[in-house]
């Protein structure tokens, strides 16, 4: 499909292509009632309480009074959707914001001022300096007399940097005041959300030059959100519009998230609905048989003897109402409350507050913190997220004298300062390496200051350095560099940049000095890629030092070089070089060899050490959550030796001998194969040591591999523990995300950028830093914190402590659900089938809504553990996550306990033998209860069978405590209903692991306004319990009956506890009363491999171990590489034939600038 | 004129002035609530908590405790019911002449004289009040149709007479509402019962028998029964003195208190003098009421009460039991306790510290 622009035609393409509104929005006015109840009903269980409620108009079966559902209902159902249409309205202004801002468009031959959104395909924008680009343009002029403009495309990919865009070959010397006038048609693809590419051809119509066709590229082009900088302006003309971006494909509707929490619980109400039919089709039909067996005899029944057609229908319906609480109206309501809270309380956590900026971390999604102790694997950016974006150059080695050693500072070195200030032409020479050996350009701003901006923070804090040092680059205008040292004013002339590439690992710059005319070769590159070149008689030992120096102390170090040419010399080389940046065919290779040939003979000058400095605490942050279990994958847009070195300095990966990085690589399909299946092989092999392996794969490998070989790169994402992905693009992150994720691991997204973005929509939980890439990353994620290192607290405390409460809370309402839902189905048993409610609505609606949601309300305030014992424990998160649901172990236990309830009932219907058969049951349940997760289908079991047998301790005790004339129908169930809620109330201590006031407050008191209501109903006349609740305190029967029902209902459950909680105890239970106890707790830290006192002080001892520029790590990497052709043996002299060869495979990467 | 203008808006500056310190102290206080607030010791779940956990020593003291209060109410329990005297005699089957046992309900259903004399011995002194109870068998008051079929309105108030819709199939009689409507109401149990001990007249007393707030505020005394048990060819049970009110008619009163359980008792009425052991007490009783058709037994029973309530041995036998196993696990946690001590809280148990690095 191709869209062809006619260029400035203000007629024939308008409707063809839609305009430039954005629209972010879910609904419209007219359709948001039907598609919120649309989108709130494709919940099963809110069709399910619909359903419910519908039945219950029907008088003739519902059991209670139908307001008893359709108020929860319709008071869920406004809720959530006056929260829906508070998101939409906000999606919608700023929108409007967007749609609305002015930019200059030429129309009619003349430029005015319109709204953005007025804006069509072929319209030509005229932008400003900090403008932002309101659509994808292709570019056809700027006030740049080459033809170039510059751009910073942060919200796109993040980078930083400042790109430089050119204007087409075909408008290249096009007036400014023609461009108003200019007419032609660009030919391109139609919308897609590749932002790296852009395959269009432009032919301009007469008077304006040929007719030939100009190809287009990505170079050509501006893409919406982009910035113009430092170009006065640019105009181009708008291809895709509104939606229909780059960005705007890319963009995607982030789908709600739903936890695992979410679908656990949604699958538990799945198996109990279908328990529930099950017993509802039991009841059903044992209903309609005793109605056809006895209701004829029981003549005061006065059944009809003919019936309407749908009668064997009611006794079943009647069921299902009656059963209809087993699935807790309140959990929604509950959930949602208590999520509400975890977010606040990340909101409002002081921990976890950057003290730097003063943000606090922020909550945006409210429904997902269970999710955060579950996670399996994090997906982690590098710059910005796991660094601080900030590279500080510390110290340098110059002709064998260090700087900086002393104070850890080189600028703040005095002897440095008096070498600078002496004048010594080698440390002068240096600096303006420093300054002129790099692509940043400097930005005078209005006060005089100079801002760089530059493509890699190492060149930006060598050009900062040099200018501490008095060597400032002030100016870049073309192809002259202004230089000011001290007083002086030096003009350098660029004749060529030979540019950086990962494989040559050094970049240099010809330059012609402006006075003398001399013509240096500045190099600065990796000291394996320098310093073999040194000239013949050069002493490089000391270089050698200094990087292995450095090195050791986690610096990233440079080697500076130069050597002066002779200009026969250059110009001969000059022609190679542009034959060689002509050629079509292996146009990289050819550059590097060229550049070899220049690249030799140097004067080395010295060593820079920069300090990439990680944020605070990212290494113990690492360390620790990788021993809560969780993978760690690095998803970089850097290159791959900059993301291994990072990767190492953090606790990513280990050094050899304990750590093993393997390597995927390869230019073609066979090679990444290859390599895949080495890797593979490896992998399979070490899994059982415990050895900490490694992949690193860089972006172009993913894609083959992602496209050709997923299976297998499937296989190896769950075998590896950690990955490192260098030069992937935005896509590609949130793939391995989507990959992941296909794999059921939960996974969690961290990131700053807005190259970031869509990974973190992507996962299960974003997470985003607010961080120096501006805030988009922050605004997209679910969580948006300030530093990395909060993470951990996000994850072991918030993150586990969500967990636990909600797995606590649902299990709990299920239990409370079940409790009287059962109740109910053995009265059933001794009320001839007929669906007879044991309790009045009254009390129904209040059991759920007042007697039992308050106090497990509070359980949000529950702590299991101490925050001080989970960090320094982090493996007991492992209880949090994978908690994945077995269906088969589930469907057995429903079984048996099925088999049991219509065993006792129908055949034997002895009540000890059944208590005996449930407490048997129950511990069967507990065993599998050791499998040890918190909300799984086992424990779910447990729950289950809790409510079972105390359902049958509060049934047996009431019927028969309140046997013959104390039978009064009103007086049993308030028995049984107090039974019920002091149950609750001892279940609810028991299982709560911290008492806080407002704990104990919400229990006795709960238990206290239970009293209180019933007083209230049973003193008014019209009720149906008049006075019941009085003439039942007045009892001692009452008060023996209820003191018995806890105590045969708690009586087994705490033994029970208690012996688990001793001869059986889960690694919590363990660490609670390590904790409770005081005193081992402490030894425990002994114990403890690497405790978080030791951890801190680790880290200076880490960076020894890391790496020189030539890594250990590197080495095995290569020595196991499949592609060991590639290898670049440790100091070795750089074998040139080695690198042709290297060179000679295909590269039609970096399509990219 | 100039004076109070200018006063005025000197007071109103005022005004304005105080209604601005107001403000900015209003403002003062929530940002100080608010900094409260979110440092407080509730944000930052930092609640001071107590953190008990399941030590030995505080669960076997808790059996023990629970054992230990738990025995002496279950044989108090146990004694109280025991003190209770209690006569029970089954006559439904007795009650039948032998020649028509054969068919019970074709006797029941016939008109005619179906009094029938018991005698029953007073096996120990029983002190008054001696409450009189029927207990049937295999009724089910509660069941669905027959528990909601009754008009809670019409009971209370004359003027709600006609509010029936809830009585079906006893709700109208030739367009015409029946009070007391339902099926409850209707199937009014209509055995009686008199006493005699050595040939004199045991007195029952058949008032307050019922509830009194049933007595005062369900059951109204400007409501008279109308049309009801009349359809002749189909009486479910006793009919209702017209004059009465309902308010009045104890029996229906008690009646209508449905039982949760298909084995009940309701009370017929008090004998309000001592009986001696060995009494010989004679009944003589109308068999009406027909639960022959469900195979329903129907009983007579003569109890005296305690502070429990009847005699009933469940609540002393649960107690003793419970107590019981509660001792008996105090002692088996005690002792294995003291044979097989285990540390509470050894790191060792931790796996991740038993073998570094795998989990």
């Amino acid at each position: 499909m191709k869209r062809y622009v006619y260029i400035n035609d203000d007629e024939s393409a308008r409707d063809l292509y839609c305009d430039n509104r954005i629209s972010n929005r879910k609904y419209t006015l007219l359709n948001f009632i039907p598609k919120n109840l649309g989108e709130q009903f494709s919940r099963f269980m809110n069709q399910y309480f619909l359903l419910i409620a519908c039945l219950q108009l029907w008088p003739l079966i519902t059991p209670v009074n139908p307001a008893s559902t359709w108020g929860p209902l319709i008071f869920i159902f406004a809720v959530s959707a006056t929260k829906e249409a508070w998101d939409d309205y906000n999606r919608y202004l700023s929108d409007k914001k967007a749609n609305e801002k002015e930019v200059w468009v030429v129309m009619h031959g003349l430029r005015k001022l319109v709204q953005a959104q007025d804006i069509h395909v072929g319209n030509i924008i005229w932008l400003r300096e900090n403008d932002e680009v309101p659509c994808d343009l292709a570019l056809i002029g700027t006030s740049d007399p080459q033809g170039v403009c510059y751009i910073e495309t942060a919200a796109l990919d993040g980078e930083t940097d400042l790109k430089t865009r050119v204007i087409p070959s075909a408008c290249m010397g096009i007036d400014s005041e023609l461009l108003h006038k200019i007419k032609g048609v660009i030919e391109c693809p139609s919308p897609d959300k590749d932002i790296r590419r852009f395959d269009a051809n432009l032919r301009l119509f007469p008077p304006f030059l040929d007719n030939d066709v100009c190809p287009l590229t990505i170079k050509n082009t501006i893409l919406q959100s982009c910035y113009l900088r430092n170009t006065e302006w640019a105009c181009g003309v708008a291809v895709y519009t509104g939606n229909e971006t780059k960005l705007g494909m890319c963009r995607g509707v982030p789908e709600p998230k739903l936890t695992a929490m979410d679908a656990m619980i949604d699958k538990l109400t799945g198996a109990i609905f279908v328990f529930q039919i099950v017993v509802v089709i039991v009841l059903g039909i044992a209903g309609n048989v005793w109605k056809d067996t006895e209701a004829n005899k029981q003549w005061y029944v006065k059944y009809p003897e003919e019936g309407p057609w749908f009668e064997l229908l009611i006794i079943p319906l009647r069921f299902e109402l009656l059963c209809s609480i087993m699935i807790p109206i309140s959990i929604k309501v509950s959930l949602d409350l208590v999520k509400s809270l975890y977010a606040k309380f990340i909101d409002w956590d002081n921990g976890m507050i950057d003290q730097e900026t003063g943000t606090p971390s922020h909550a945006t999604n409210t429904a997902i913190s269970e999710d955060l102790g579950q996670v399996e694997y994090i997906l982690t950016d590098k710059t910005g997220t796991l660094t601080e974006n900030k590279m500080i150059f510390r110290r340098c080695c110059i002709n064998g004298v260090f700087y900086g050693n002393d104070s850890g500072d080189a600028l703040k070195d005095v002897e440095l300062h008096n070498a600078v200030s002496s004048g010594s032409p080698d440390v002068i020479h240096f600096l303006t390496i420093m300054a002129i050996c790099n692509t940043v350009i400097p930005i005078k701003a209005k006060t005089g200051d100079i801002f760089y901006k530059a493509q890699s923070q190492d060149e930006d804090a060598l050009v900062r350095a040099a200018a501490w040092l008095h060597m400032v680059f002030v100016n870049k205008n073309a192809n002259i560099l202004e230089i000011k040292f001290n007083a002086s004013t030096i003009q350098y002339e660029v004749l060529e940049t030979l540019e950086f590439t990962s494989d040559r690992k050094r970049m240099s710059v010809v330059v012609k000095d402006c006075q003398n005319g001399k013509i240096l070769l500045l190099t600065k590159g990796a000291d394996e890629a320098i310093l073999p070149y040194a000239c013949p008689g050069q002493q490089t030992r000391a270089f050698f030092e200094a990087v292995e120096q450095y090195s050791q102390l986690g610096l990233r170090t440079l080697c500076l070089a130069w050597r002066q040419l002779k200009e026969d010399e250059y110009e001969e080389w000059s022609l190679l070089f542009k034959e060689a940046n002509s050629t079509l065919v292996d146009r990289e290779w050819r550059i590097a060899e060229v550049c070899q040939r220049l690249e030799h003979d140097l004067d080395i000058l010295g060593v820079t050490a920069i300090e990439d400095r990680l944020q605070d605490g990212v290494p113990e942050t690492i360390e620790t959550l990788r021993k809560a279990g969780i993978n760690f994958w690095m998803l970089t847009g850097d290159k791959q030796n900059t993301a291994i070195q990072i990767a190492l300095s953090c606790n990513f990966i280990s050094p050899e001998p304990k750590g093993q990085l393997l390597l995927i690589d390869g230019k073609t399909e066979d090679e990444v194969r290859q390599s895949l299946e080495r890797v593979l092989l490896t992998m399979r092999i070490t899994t059982s040591e415990p050895k900490d392996v490694a992949f690193a794969v860089d972006g172009w490998a993913l894609e083959i591999a992602l496209k050709y070989y997923r299976k297998a790169f499937t296989e190896l994402a769950i075998l590896s523990r950690t990955a490192i992905c260098c030069r992937v693009t935005p896509s590609q992150k949130a793939q391995l995300v989507e990959l992941l994720k296909s794999c059921d691991y939960r996974t969690l997204a961290i990131g700053d950028g807005g190259n970031d973005v869509r990974m973190i929509q992507q996962a299960d939980i974003g997470v985003g830093i607010s961080g120096r890439e501006g805030l988009q990353a922050a605004r997209a994620a679910d969580y948006s914190i300030g530093k990395f290192r909060f993470l951990k607290r996000l994850i072991l405390v918030h993150g586990r402590y969500s967990y636990n409460r909600t797995a606590f809370l649902s299990q709990y309402s299920f239990y409370k659900s079940l409790l009287i839902c059962f109740i109910q189905i053995f009265f059933s048993f001794i009320s001839g089938v007929s669906g007879t409610s044991l309790f009045n609505s009254l009390s129904l609606m209040a059991y759920n809504v007042f007697y039992t949601s308050i106090p497990v309300l509070v359980s949000v305030l529950d702590k299991d553990l101490n925050e001080e014992t989970v960090m320094q424990h982090p493996q007991i998160l492992f209880y949090c996550q994978a908690g994945r649901f077995d269906f088969i172990m589930l469907s057995t236990l429903f079984f048996q306990i099925l088999c049991i309830i219509f065993y006792n009932f129908f055949i034997c219907g002895d009540v000890s033998l059944e208590i005996r058969l449930i407490v048997g049951q129950w511990s069967l349940n507990s065993q599998y209860q050791f499998l040890n997760r918190l909300l799984n289908p086992s424990t779910f079991a447990g729950w289950f069978g809790r409510s079972l047998f105390h359902a049958i301790v509060v049934f047996v005790i009431s019927i028969h405590a309140y046997a013959y004339e104390k039978s009064e129908m009103e007086e049993v169930s308030m028995v049984a209903l107090s039974g019920c809620i002091w149950l609750q109330a001892f279940v609810v201590t028991l299982e709560t692991n911290s008492f806080t006031i407002l704990q104990c407050i919400a229990i006795w008191g709960n238990l206290a306004s239970f009293y209180f209501i019933n007083w209230i109903f049973s003193a008014l006349p019209s009720s149906g319990m008049y006075t019941i609740m009085f003439r039942l305190c007045r009892q001692p029967s009452y008060w023996t009956t209820v003191f018995l029902i806890v105590a045969a209902g708690m009586g087994p459950i705490l033994a029970l506890k208690y012996f688990r909680y001793t001869y059986r105890p889960s690694k919590i239970n363990i660490l609670q009363q390590a904790e409770r106890l005081g005193g081992p707790i402490l030894s425990l830290g002994s114990i403890e491999p690497q405790p978080r006192p030791i951890l801190e002080k680790e880290v200076s001892p880490l960076s020894i171990t890391q790496p020189k520029n030539r890594n250990p790590v590197y080495e095995p990497l290569l020595s196991d590489s499949p592609n060991t052709r590639r290898s670049f043996g440790s100091g070795a002299p750089f074998d040139f034939f080695q690198t042709q060869f290297r060179l000679s495979s295909s590269y039609s990467r970096n399509k990219d600038n | 004129m100039t004076a109070r203008c200018s006063l005025s808006s000197n007071a109103r500056s005022n005004l304005f002035a105080n209604s601005m310190k107001l403000h900015g102290i209003l403002n003062g206080l929530k940002r100080i609530a608010f900094t409260k607030f979110s440092d407080s010791r509730f944000t930052q779940q930092e609640l001071p908590a107590c953190k008990p956990i399941l030590t030995p020593r505080w669960v076997i003291s808790a059996f023990l405790l629970v054992s230990v209060v738990f025995i002496p109410i279950g044989v108090a329990s146990l004694f109280a019911s025991r003190d209770v005297v209690e006569i029970v005699d089954r006559y439904e089957t007795e009650c039948i002449p032998l020649d028509n046992r054969t068919d019970k309900v074709n006797y029941i259903q016939t008109p005619g004289d179906k009094s029938c004399n018991r005698t029953i011995t007073v096996p120990k002194r029983m002190k008054q009040p001696i409450y009189v109870y029927y207990q049937l068998d295999n009724f089910y008051q509660n069941h669905r149709r027959y528990v909601k079929s009754r008009s809670d309105a019409q009971l209370r108030d004359n003027s709600s007479a006609s509010e029936t819709s809830a009585c079906k199939p006893e709700d109208m009689i030739n367009g015409k509402p029946i009070v007391p409507c339902g099926l409850i109401a209707w199937s009014l149990f209509n055995d009686t019962y008199s006493f005699s001990r050595n040939n004199s007249t045991l007195v029952v007393n058949k008032k307050d028998i019922s509830w009194k707030s049933d007595r005062e505020h369900k059951f109204g005394s400007n409501v008279y029964p109308t049309n009801f048990q009349s359809n002749e060819t189909l009486i479910g049970g006793a009919s209702l003195d017209p004059t009465k009110p309902l308010s009045e008619q104890e029996d229906l009163i008690v009646w209508m208190r449905t039982a949760a359980l298909p084995t009940f008792r309701k009370l017929y009425g008090k004998i309000e003098v001592d009986l001696e052991a060995d009494d010989v007490i004679s009944v003589t009783l109308q068999n009406r009421y027909n639960t022959y058709s469900f195979n329903g037994k129907k009983k007579l029973a003569l109890s005296t009460t305690s502070w429990l309530g009847g005699k009933n041995d469940f609540l002393g036998i649960a107690y003793l039991t419970v107590g019981g196993l509660c001792f008996f696990l105090a002692l088996i946690f005690t002792l294995v306790y003291l044979v097989k001590p285990r540390r509470l809280g050894d790191p060792s148990y931790l796996s991740w510290n038993r073998n570094p690095g795998g989990h």
